[in-house]
């Protein structure tokens, strides 16, 4: 396929890891911060092709494995009304909440169906007048635009029986709020392409100026993900700190200007609560004051109640790049796909996910 | 959701820029996707689609750079070589 194949190109690959090696003098901790390139970096192996003291660490970019207890509580709570249509992207049904989770809701008669985009949800909505038509609004500035899209419509349409439950999440907060924890270990960032496809890069440069790191805007292939490391380390080995675009055959400087505009005119920046890492200010979206009519969690009067985690899954470490996954004891053994605790291994592009799909033996054979 | 692959442009329906939408060939599979937020968009066109949006296009030009600089570094590691 045209714009894949030639990027996962196995000798080219290894010419660009040569180089990463050759420019190499020091150890060096640079954090992928996006799920989908943590997937990639584990299934293709990228992480062995590098120099033994560049350290990789997984970021909380898997929206999924944010997306707190208590939303994902409140979804099981609508989603088991009779006159409710909820509807979510496939990623979310198996996730955890502290009792069950969407699959067993379903399996229970709740009407939970799988939609591929949120205008789906608004057709069922058109189509379905005397139900309660719900879509679960996740993900980062990725799916924002295609969530956005999903009210604008439903509100031209007058559809009263379509809302939202909504907690999208940003990622140049969250950044922040890793560069700003005293832990921190991460001296270069790649920064997730399709999130700068839609939002542009501008927003980065305060941050990399404040914290004095490089950040790369990085694509999803394996010859992107050794390019944007072999960028970041030539800006840490010289010194610089500097935001640069290897993903410009995607991602321009100012990014996807009509998708910002109906984000700013359907949403409001809120504080939102990370699972696994606590609230970040400003670092979520919700439904602003001319679309507060389409809010679930007021339309079904929900209350925000506060629950725990299970005490063994280190989930938020692992999210904070504190920790990898097989280091947490439960990993692989009473941890599954099958039977997950934390959000990380349920999604795709959650980091335990990756390491139970493509690296479970290694650490099995070696335990 | 936040992975996606680009696709090519293969018809484009509708004229209300809101609600205008493309069949996107990914590699064989043939998908439905808004064309919203891609106005320039035209047939032939690859873009990057996300849960049902195409949210930017591919630029040619641009993808060829990482292939220009490993080309580069052949030449001047031949180009060493040869001094050796
Ligand atoms: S392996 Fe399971 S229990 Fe351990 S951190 Fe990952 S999701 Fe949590």
């Amino acid at each position: 396929m045209k714009f894949l194949d030639e990027y996962r190109d196995g000798d080219l690959a290894q010419k660009l890891a040569a180089e990463i090696h050759r420019v190499t003098t020091q150890p060096w901790t640079i954090m992928e911060v996006c799920g989908g390139q943590t997937h990639a970096i584990v299934k293709f192996g990228i992480d062995e092709l590098l120099p033994k003291h560049i350290t990789l660490i997984h970021g909380p970019g898997c929206p999924v494995c944010v997306t707190p207890l208590e939303v994902i509580d409140q979804a099981l709570e609508i989603a088991a009304q009779p006159e409710v249509i909820f509807t979510s992207f496939g990623d979310m049904l198996r996730v955890p909440g502290s009792t069950t989770d969407l699959l067993s809701v379903k399996a229970k008669g709740g009407d939970v169906r799988i939609v591929y985009s949120p205008l789906d949800a608004v057709k069922l909505a058109a189509e379905n007048p005397l139900r309660e038509v719900v879509f679960f609004g996740v993900g980062f500035e990725t799916t924002a635009p295609a969530t956005a899209m999903a009210v604008y419509q439903a509100a031209q349409k007058k559809l009263t029986n379509f809302s939202l439950l909504i907690s999208h999440v940003l990622v140049p907060p969250a950044i922040e709020a890793l560069m700003s924890s005293p832990n921190c270990r991460v001296q270069g960032f790649l920064a997730a392409g399709h999130v700068c496809a839609v939002m542009g890069y501008e927003e980065y440069f305060p941050l990399a100026k404040k914290y004095r790191v490089p950040i790369v805007v990085t694509g999803f292939e394996p010859l992107d993900i050794l390019h944007g490391i072999l960028l970041t380390v030539q800006q840490l080995e010289s010194g610089r700190a500097e935001v640069e675009n290897q993903y410009a055959r995607a991602v321009s400087r100012a990014g996807n200007q009509p998708a910002q505009d109906l984000i700013k005119k359907v949403f409001t920046v809120v504080p939102r609560k990370w699972r696994g890492i606590g609230e970040i200010p400003q670092s979520g979206l919700g439904l602003g004051a001319a679309y507060a009519a389409f809010d679930a969690a007021k339309k079904f009067k929900l209350t925000d109640h506060r629950v725990e985690e299970p005490a063994e899954c280190i989930a938020g470490l692992i999210l904070q790049g504190l920790k990898k996954p097989h280091e947490c004891p439960a990993f692989g053994t009473r941890c599954t796909p099958e039977h997950p605790f934390g959000a990380t291994m349920v999604s795709s592009e959650g980091a335990c996910a990756a390491y139970y799909r493509y690296r479970r033996h290694e650490f099995t054979n070696a335990k | 959701m936040c992975l996606a692959i680009p696709g090519k442009v293969v018809s484009i329906s509708g004229d209300d820029p809101l609600t205008r939408m493309g069949k996107i060939n990914f590699g064989g599979i043939v998908k439905e996707a808004s064309l919203a937020y891609v106005p320039e968009v035209i047939i032939g066109d690859y873009v990057i689609v996300h849960v049902g949006f195409a949210l930017s296009k591919v630029d040619e030009a641009e993808a060829q750079k990482v292939f220009e600089y490993l080309k580069q570094m052949d030449e001047l590691g031949d180009l060493t070589e040869g001094e050796k």
